[in-house]
């Protein structure tokens, strides 16, 4: 049970960093970001080539680096091109896949068993003390904090109060003397380092690379994101944010449970996928439902007679 | 101030819904003119402001700003200088966001990466105050849970806080209930004496287009048919407006609003 919390608590914090990324990109400046897919493994494969090169370090800043600009062209390509945020998220997403095999070298699957990684440093650094066995949970944790101190405090800025504005009312801030275009891409290239940078770490933890890495991230972090929110709906910022990297936990404790029940392990993306619909229309459906009652009664009692049932 | 010289602007050139909204305008501003515009549905009245603020290129002529041509410059750089407020309170604040954020956004000083000082929101807390609507204890609360009147003279604050070259008011009372009209209409004014102000203002209301500033304005069909200012304005009444707008125009001024509010 204990080994179960670890692992859920480890993978869930490792994609809490997308699931950040996601909540500057969709809840703040309101982009579907649909490369989140390939941005992820982009930040795995461009991790691991260059950790594999002998440089862990530097891994961690070329993924993000790859982020970064993975999230500039997806911005360039809807702010500046006339393609919907949707689609351009789309096409990143394919190209990237050619581009994550073009970075393992014509290769679906890079291996790092005996890689140095900044796990295994972690690992070096705390051998002996008591926290020895928790080496990888210290690097992610510290990871996350770093990332969402840096959020918070990226969101008070008038940059932050910008990009959410942009996503709030685009209408406002185009009559108000901020570029839109700018805090688009400002705040897509921010979030794509996180996503970026989320995936290198998964490849680290993991040990390892492949092409899939990725697929179906981008349900995976907005089922946590949502569960995330309904948890912290009228929080402040800070607030909503412990709220989505405790849904991104929590997330991944319900999937290893269901794990440890003999719970088939493809089903992952179909229950994400069931959860992001349940969480966006939910709130829809429980609108409605006073009035499908309302329609459903008056059509059992009232029906015009001769008329034909549509 | 302002200078418009032979501006026009088509829609859908070419096509069966071609709309010819400008023709050939020009327009000279000083600074410090007030400015009632008034005129039929479809006039063109908002085509004309959104051609000034570059929401939309026009398709000929020249408009310049303090001196500067701006017919080229997008929306965003042009608002730099220009206030707008428009009819519907929802366009001019971001509702999620608090009434502090919203005012940090404003005000705009600083940095990209600079902080709202502990300074500032005592200036934001300060003005709000002056308003005595009690706003000034809701700092905190999201913009979106405010009625259209306070929403509105947030959004005026907002595009009165750093005091623009223009101010344009597209109708930005027609929304509102006649005690909130009246309550933002004397805000307006007095924002717009105080930092003497050169504006712009659409209205429906022919009483408050007489009344308020310095000139008025009448449009049809893309362009301005009567301009009037000085002792010749303090003479004209709603009706002789009407009586103009027919002889004009040719036909008459059919709105019901303005007949309502006449």
């Amino acid at each position: 049970m204990l080994l179960l919390l670890q692992t859920a608590l480890e993978l869930g914090l490792i994609s809490s960093l997308t699931v950040l990324a996601l909540f500057l990109s969709y809840s703040m400046l309101n982009v579907c970001d649909l490369s989140t897919d390939g941005c992820f493994t982009l930040g795995a494969t461009v991790g691991a080539v260059v950790a594999l090169s002998g440089h862990p370090y530097l891994a961690i800043l070329a993924a993000m680096g790859a982020g970064i600009l993975s999230g500039f062209i997806t911005a360039l390509l809807q702010t500046k091109m006339g393609i919907s945020s949707l689609l351009s998220g789309i096409i990143v997403n394919t190209a990237l896949y050619s581009v994550n095999i073009g970075i393992m070298g014509n290769a679906s699957v890079l291996n790092m068993n005996k890689t140095e990684t900044v796990f295994t440093k972690m690992k070096g650094l705390l051998a002996g003390s008591f926290l020895a066995g928790q080496y990888k949970l210290a690097v992610i944790l510290l990871a996350v904090i770093l990332v969402a101190v840096f959020l918070y405090f990226f969101l008070k800025t008038r940059l932050g109060l910008a990009i959410r504005a942009t996503g709030n009312n685009p209408d406002m801030v185009r009559s108000s003397s901020i570029n839109p275009a700018f805090t688009t891409i400002v705040g897509l290239c921010v979030a794509n380092a996180f996503t970026g940078l989320s995936g290198c770490l998964m490849a680290q933890a993991q040990k390892s690379v492949n092409i899939d890495i990725g697929s179906g991230m981008v349900t995976v972090a907005l089922a946590s994101l949502l569960i995330g929110q309904s948890f912290f709906q009228k929080g402040r910022i800070g607030g909503k944010m412990i709220g989505v990297i405790i849904g991104s936990f929590l997330f991944r404790l319900v999937y290893t449970i269901a794990l440890s029940f003999n719970m088939p392990a493809y089903l992952l993306k179909a229950i994400s996928s069931v959860i992001v619909v349940i969480a966006i229309s939910g709130p829809y459906l429980k609108q409605q439902l006073p009035n499908l009652i309302r329609k459903w009664r008056s059509g059992n009692a009232g029906r015009n007679p001769g008329k034909e049932e549509i | 101030m302002l200078d418009i010289q032979h501006i026009s602007k088509t829609f859908y050139p070419g096509t069966v819904n071609e709309k010819k909204a400008i023709t050939d305008l020009s327009l000279h501003v000083e600074k410090g003119d007030f400015i009632s515009i008034i005129g039929a549905n479809g006039a063109g009245k908002s085509t004309l402001f959104n051609c000034i603020a570059g929401v939309f290129l026009t398709d000929s002529g020249t408009i310049m700003l303090d001196g500067e041509d701006i017919t080229m410059v997008p929306e965003y750089i042009r608002s730099r200088k220009i206030g707008r407020i428009f009819q519907n309170p929802v366009l001019g604040t971001a509702p999620d966001m608090s009434i502090g954020e919203n005012l940090a956004l404003a005000c705009g000083k600083g940095g990209w990466l600079s902080t709202v000082s502990k300074k500032e929101k005592l200036a934001f807390r300060e003005k709000l105050a002056s308003l005595d609507m009690c706003l000034e204890d809701r700092m905190d609360h999201p913009v979106g849970l405010l009625s259209g009147g306070q929403r509105q003279v947030i959004a005026l604050i907002m595009s009165t806080y750093n005091p623009p070259s223009l101010l344009m008011l597209d109708e930005h009372t027609a929304a509102l209930d006649p005690a909130t009209s009246e309550k933002v209409l004397t805000l307006t004014q007095d924002i717009v004496a105080e930092n003497q102000l050169t504006c712009l203002m659409i209205t429906h209301n022919m009483q408050s287009a007489l009344s308020l500033g310095n000139r008025t304005l009448m449009m049809d069909q893309g362009n301005i048919i009567y301009d009037v200012k000085g002792p010749e304005r303090e003479k004209t009444t709603v009706s002789d407006l009407m009586t103009l707008f027919k002889e004009r125009s040719g036909k008459a001024l059919d709105n019901d609003r303005m007949l309502l509010e006449k």
